[in-house]
């Protein structure tokens, strides 16, 4: 960026105006960006504040730092009991951590198969893959519900639901492994590999999968993120408390204690914090995936 | 390689069956499903299942209410569209001006979009609910002393506002990589022969960014459209079902009312709509990229 900055100033006209002009400009977009960026994270701020006030307090003036009650962590002693927080972050570890660790696997093999056995089958799925992902999931919920729940009777259980988030991520994920394999695995590699002595799965796994590294990153972000925020499908799949997963649980406990509004910000904080640490460890990784994730 | 064809069709089993037999399950076998469903008159409980023909297409089109939410679903995606794009084409064009601290801004911007709906429609509530209104009694500001959720006008407007907040960050990030992308060269050439300013912007930079806009436009048209989440846990459809978006309304057409071949119809016209806009979409966007 700076490259382009001083490219920027090489321009004689403005270099006569000098620096001071670029310096007011620059100082004008740090202002903008700065108001642009409270007014962001004005929503976050308000719960994180509110979240220690009683519920007298946020009443009389969610703003105000000087409390009746006091600042305290009570809600979220008592928002992480009612809410039987660890069991359901639980289930959305089981569940996100499951879910994604096949997706990765069998949509790497899909695309695996499709770029290298260029047959008649690979074209009609990969191109009835890559077609399915505009379909919205409010065209599929309904059958879904009736053939799963109302035919089969399997709904209410976290394998189903892992079942479903494979399906539905197979496209987008063997879509992006495939642009990646085509243009960045080289052949001769395999064929050498095959000339050593491997068999197709060994060449697979141990010399093309590691191939797929910055692919895979990407995918396990992308699908990560959106199994563990997704809403609509496991309301639809699961029921019974014990298996909801974060999502639900806060729903749910909303419902519940929607009046309750300092218990109510400490248990969104809960729910929040599981992605934030991760977002604060890995946060330039994930920025990277999600672009790369949406500019294949 | 040396291939035989019956090791072929093996590896072929091994390495596609299980990504495509679920997908097949859980995406190709519920849409063809979903089809039949439309013909059919089932509402979940009873036994016996009648072929109806196209009523069900019939009742969509005398479905007030579908059409209903299916306007104010194009209002909420047209209003979301321009205002992510506009603004996430903006904060991208600041954060790529080589100001201190960019990489953290750039973070901060893309936060919402790493909490679900259900969550952001939650927190939003309350500012909508309690802070907004606390500030507008406190400081006078009448836009906000009543709280936005209560009217049906304001109301649409806070889903708006929210989408906003939430993909404007997201977008932002494409845009980078686009700004980041985009031939300095050309850029340089362009200023010596005096395009800057608004020229520069209009002319050379704009076009360039063609690809991004592309991407983005694609990107907010798709997600504003199936937006459930936070239609659910920031109105909640109402005042009085006034913001239900189609998503919404398929949901409870199905789950609700039981309606199960209307709902499914719906949804089927919700696809078609979908599909529709992202081919125009394309191929509007194919045509005047240009080869940088």
């Amino acid at each position: 960026m700076s490259k382009n900055q001083s490219r920027k100033t090489s321009i004689p006209k403005s270099m006569k105006v000098g620096g001071r002009k670029k310096q007011v400009l620059s100082a004008v977009i740090v202002l903008i960006i700065l108001a642009l960026f409270l007014l962001y994270m004005f929503p976050f701020l308000m719960v994180l504040l509110n979240s220690f006030k009683s519920k007298r307090d946020i009443i009389s003036n969610p703003f105000s730092l000087r409390t009746k009650d006091g600042f305290n962590t009570r809600n979220f002693v008592q928002a992480f009991t009612k809410m039987n927080y660890l069991h359901s972050f639980m289930n959305s570890l089981v569940i996100t951590g499951s879910s994604t660790a096949f997706v990765t696997l069998f949509s790497a093999m899909c695309a695996y198969y499709f770029v290298r056995w260029n047959n008649k089958f690979s074209k009609v799925f990969s191109s009835l893959m890559a077609a399915s992902i505009i379909i919205p999931f409010q065209s599929l919920m309904i059958p879904l519900v009736i053939i799963y729940g109302n035919k089969l009777g399997v709904t209410d259980h976290r394998a189903t639901l892992v079942f479903m988030h494979i399906g539905f991520s197979m496209s987008m994920s063997t879509f992006i492994y495939q642009g990646f394999i085509k243009s960045n695995v080289p052949i001769a590699l395999e064929e050498a590999a095959t000339i050593d002595g491997c068999d197709r799965y060994r060449t697979f796994f141990q010399i093309v999968f590691p191939l797929l590294g910055p692919t895979t990153a990407t995918l396990v972000i992308l699908n990560v993120l959106a199994f563990w925020n997704d809403y609509l499908l496991p309301s639809l799949i699961l029921s019974t408390k014990e298996l909801l997963t974060l999502p639900l649980t806060t729903y749910t406990f909303y419902g519940t204690y929607s009046a309750d509004y300092g218990i109510i910000m400490a248990a969104l904080m809960l729910t929040v914090m599981p992605i934030l640490i991760l977002y604060l460890a890995l946060q330039s990784k994930i920025i990277s995936g999600v672009v790369a994730g949406a500019v294949k | 390689m040396k291939k035989s064809r019956t090791s072929d069709l093996r590896a072929g089993f091994m390495f596609t069956t299980p990504g495509i037999l679920i997908f097949v399950l859980v995406v190709i076998i519920p849409f063809l499903y979903g089809f039949y469903l439309t013909f059919t008159d089932w509402n979940g409980v009873k036994e016996i299942k009648n072929l109806i023909g196209f009523k069900n297409y019939a009742n969509t089109f005398k479905d007030k209410e579908f059409w209903a939410s299916m306007l104010l679903t194009l209002r909420y995606v047209a209003f979301s569209v321009i205002l992510v794009n506009a603004i996430a084409f903006l904060l991208a064009y600041l954060l790529t001006s080589g100001i201190k601290g960019q990489n953290f801004f750039r973070a901060g911007f893309f936060t919402p979009n790493l909490i679900g709906g259900v969550v952001l429609g939650f927190i939003w509530q309350f500012i909508f609910l309690r802070v907004l209104p606390t500030l507008g009694k406190r400081w006078g500001w009448t836009v906000f002393t009543n709280s936005w959720l209560s009217d049906p006008k304001t109301a649409f407007w806070a889903l708006v506002v929210v989408t906003v907040w939430q993909l404007s960050g997201y977008m932002m990030l494409i845009y980078i990589a686009g700004f980041m992308s985009m031939n300095h060269d050309v850029l340089e050439a362009a200023s010596i022969d005096g395009a800057i300013g608004a020229r520069r912007m209009w002319f050379i930079i704009m076009p360039l960014m063609v690809p991004s806009f592309v991407i983005c436009v694609f990107m907010t048209l798709s997600r504003s459209f199936m937006v459930y989440d936070i239609n659910l846990t920031l109105t909640k459809g109402g005042p009085y079902g006034t913001t239900r978006l189609v998503a919404m309304h398929v949901y409870e057409k199905a789950f609700t009312s039981r309606l199960y071949g209307i709902g499914q119809a719906e949804a089927l016209f919700l696809f078609f709509m979908v599909a529709i806009i992202s081919a125009i979409q394309i191929s509007i966007g194919k045509k005047r990229e240009v080869a940088a």
